[in-house]
């Protein structure tokens, strides 16, 4: 991976400290052509991965990459699924069985309900790989080496202890799409000793790191600890804390913790994207991050 | 650890099961729902017990504590059913479908002595707590008025077919959108006791309101504007503003940014003119993480309660009967 990942947040009005410059930022990007100015941007700045959730307008995206593939031959996107909102609204609405039916192709999901038979374990994990396909459709042709499951069903799922599934997601995503899987979390400790447990090695985690200790689950400590002492490859996110902490402060914390690989980050203009860069160059060259 | 189980395991049931499931005093005993696909799921992955029916659940496992995440109009038998057998009751908002049924599950909890909280996450989010705290102790003066708004967009499109789109099942955007709102003004000033006006509006549904605009008052005279609207698509999610006019000041706040602005010097962090605090500097740290900080913060807080290490005194059966009571007056203006 990538030292520097950009993210989409900003896109999407996802603003973690103000409902305001979400505002702002629905309106700034409104059409396709804004996201594509601003992903150029981050391309000139050096940045050739983009992480981004399933979001409809990311299909916008896509035919645009798809169709100038000299200017993006080195553009990779990482996929995180699914975007959330899309199913907790419907889930809202049409209930978990209502929601499965509404976005699950084919015909799996009658037969599942005939009769109210008995559902083998195997049914659960097809309706997953065919939800994952469905997600995935959108980036045919492009390249996507490491494709993460979202916080929301990551953690839903740590608590439910329903590890098998997120198993299952690692399996699938290495046979079907030939990537690697990533787990973006707001537990990281707790979901890095699941992973463990279960025979995943090296794991790709994405989750909160940041100097004052939001969210990061559990304690900033516990985060430290598993950084110093485990091998995986660690992805930052959230560094700014959502802007509570000066891009300076905040970059040079995490570009020197130990096994941080790859740092996240979005930013809605040229010169955001050239400063946070830079910054994260610059304190790398004092302190090179630590291999594990 | 506390012996916990759930009835209804849909949005906020499973979520509620996954926080649960990584505290680490509880153990899930048993969850109940009417859906295969997802009692299948549990007891399959999770290795829970799952039931279909939620007494024959409460007669066969002894629980020290329920939370209760079905449709509103199933709460009072379920929740009256598990107070008799001297069970803690942690049930999701709004609280009873009516008055009556409030009133009597009160007072049905307080002769068992049971702990019973309500799920209004609101009183969890660090900027709401610090508003309740910046009123309490003055820093704007005498409160006149508030206005108190959320919107989101969960009915968009005409078709619908949940119990959200049935009145009889409380469905509609006053019980579900609106009593987050009315529940929070209750805590941060008082209790609404009366409605001067109020418009429940149709939007795209058939059967319910899809917008709730009303001017209230509360028990300490404090005047307010109350504007809710869930078929609002330039909100990515729910989000709720509240704005409070004081003598001595004003404080906007929404659950990540609060502004204070205050007339005179004053402690505790704020100064003369505006000041701003994000939900970074006012979030205390949970365990388990799940959409959000004050999900886990409220379940936690129950089970520190039952556990006795909590009083048993934010989001009660009689808070959210309050609020219930709010509701009530409003229905009235349709």
């Amino acid at each position: 991976m990538e030292r520097i990942l950009f993210g989409d947040n900003q896109f999407f009005a996802v603003n973690h400290i103000s409902d305001e410059k979400s505002r702002a930022q629905s309106i700034q990007f409104k059409s396709d052509d804004a996201i594509i100015k601003t992903l150029n941007h981050a391309q000139d700045a050096g940045l050739n991965t983009f992480m981004c959730t399933t979001h409809d307008r990311i299909i916008g995206i896509c035919d645009v990459i798809r169709k100038n593939p000299e200017q993006y031959k080195d553009f990779k996107i990482y996929p995180c699924m699914p975007y959330a909102h899309k199913y907790a609204n419907a889930v809202t609405e049409l209930g978990i069985a209502g929601t499965i039916k509404q976005y699950v192709p084919g015909n799996l999901f009658g037969s599942i309900f005939k009769g109210g038979m008995a559902l083998l374990s195997k049914d659960y994990i097809s309706l997953m790989e065919l939800m994952i396909d469905a997600e995935m459709k959108m980036f045919k042709g492009i390249n996507t080496p490491v494709i993460f499951l979202q916080n929301v069903i990551t953690d839903l799922l740590l608590g439910l202890r329903a590890e098998e599934i997120l198993v299952a997601f690692y399996n699938h995503i290495k046979k079907k799409y030939n990537a690697e899987a990533g787990f973006i979390t707001m537990n990281m400790p707790k979901l890095y000793e699941v992973l463990e447990r279960n025979g995943i090695e090296n794991p790709i985690i994405c989750s909160s790191i940041n100097k004052v200790g939001f969210r990061m689950s559990g304690s900033i400590k516990a985060y430290e600890d598993v950084l110093k002492t485990k091998k995986g490859r660690f992805i930052a996110m959230q560094v700014l804390a959502g802007g509570a902490i000066p891009p300076s402060e905040a970059l040079e914390y995490v570009s020197k913790l130990p096994n941080i690989e790859s740092i996240l980050f979005g930013a809605s203009s040229k010169k955001n994207i050239e400063s946070t860069v830079s910054y994260i160059e610059k304190f790398d060259k004092e302190a090179p991050p630590v291999d594990k | 650890m506390i012996k916990v189980a759930l009835v209804g395991a849909g949005k906020m049931g499973v979520s509620h099961l996954s926080i649960l499931g990584a505290h680490p005093d509880v153990e899930i005993v048993g969850v109940c729902d009417t859906s295969k696909i997802v009692t299948d799921f549990l007891s399959r992955y999770s290795k829970m017990e799952c039931f279909s029916n939620f007494q024959k659940m409460l007669d066969k496992i002894t629980p020290d504590a329920i939370f209760v995440a079905v449709p509103t109009k199933f709460h009072y038998e379920i929740i009256k059913y598990a107070i008799e057998k001297n069970i803690h009751v942690f049930a999701e908002k709004p609280f009873c479908l009516n008055t009556a049924q409030g009133e009597e599950l009160v007072k049905l909890a307080a002769k068992h002595r049971i702990i019973n909280q309500v799920g209004y996450h609101n009183k969890f989010v660090g900027t709401f707590k610090e508003v309740k705290r910046l009123i309490n102790s003055g820093v704007i003066g005498d409160v006149y008025h508030f206005l108190a708004e959320s919107y989101g967009p969960v009915v968009t499109k005409a078709k619908q077919s949940s119990w959200r789109s049935n009145p009889d099942d409380g469905g509609g955007c006053l019980m579900d959108y609106a009593s987050h709102v009315i529940d929070l003004v209750n805590d941060i000033i008082s209790p609404i006791t009366e409605v001067k006006g109020a418009t429940l509006k149709s939007i795209y549904s058939q059967t319910v309101e899809d917008a709730v605009y009303a001017v209230l008052e509360t028990s300490s005279k404090v005047s307010g504007i109350l504007s809710v609207n869930w078929s609002d698509e330039t909100y990515r999610k729910m989000s709720t503003t509240v704005t409070i006019m004081g003598t001595k000041g004003k404080i906007i706040s929404d659950a990540n940014e609060l502004k204070v602005f205050v007339k005179e010097d004053k402690t505790g962090g704020y100064t003369k003119g505006w000041n701003v605090k994000y939900i970074t500097d006012l979030t205390d740290q949970v365990n388990f993480n799940l959409r959000g900080e004050e999900y886990s913060a409220q379940v936690d807080y129950f089970i520190d309660a039952v556990m006795k290490r909590k009083p048993n005194t934010i989001n009660t059966f009689e808070n959210a009967w309050e609020t219930d009571k709010a509701i009530a007056l409003i229905k009235k203006h349709k």
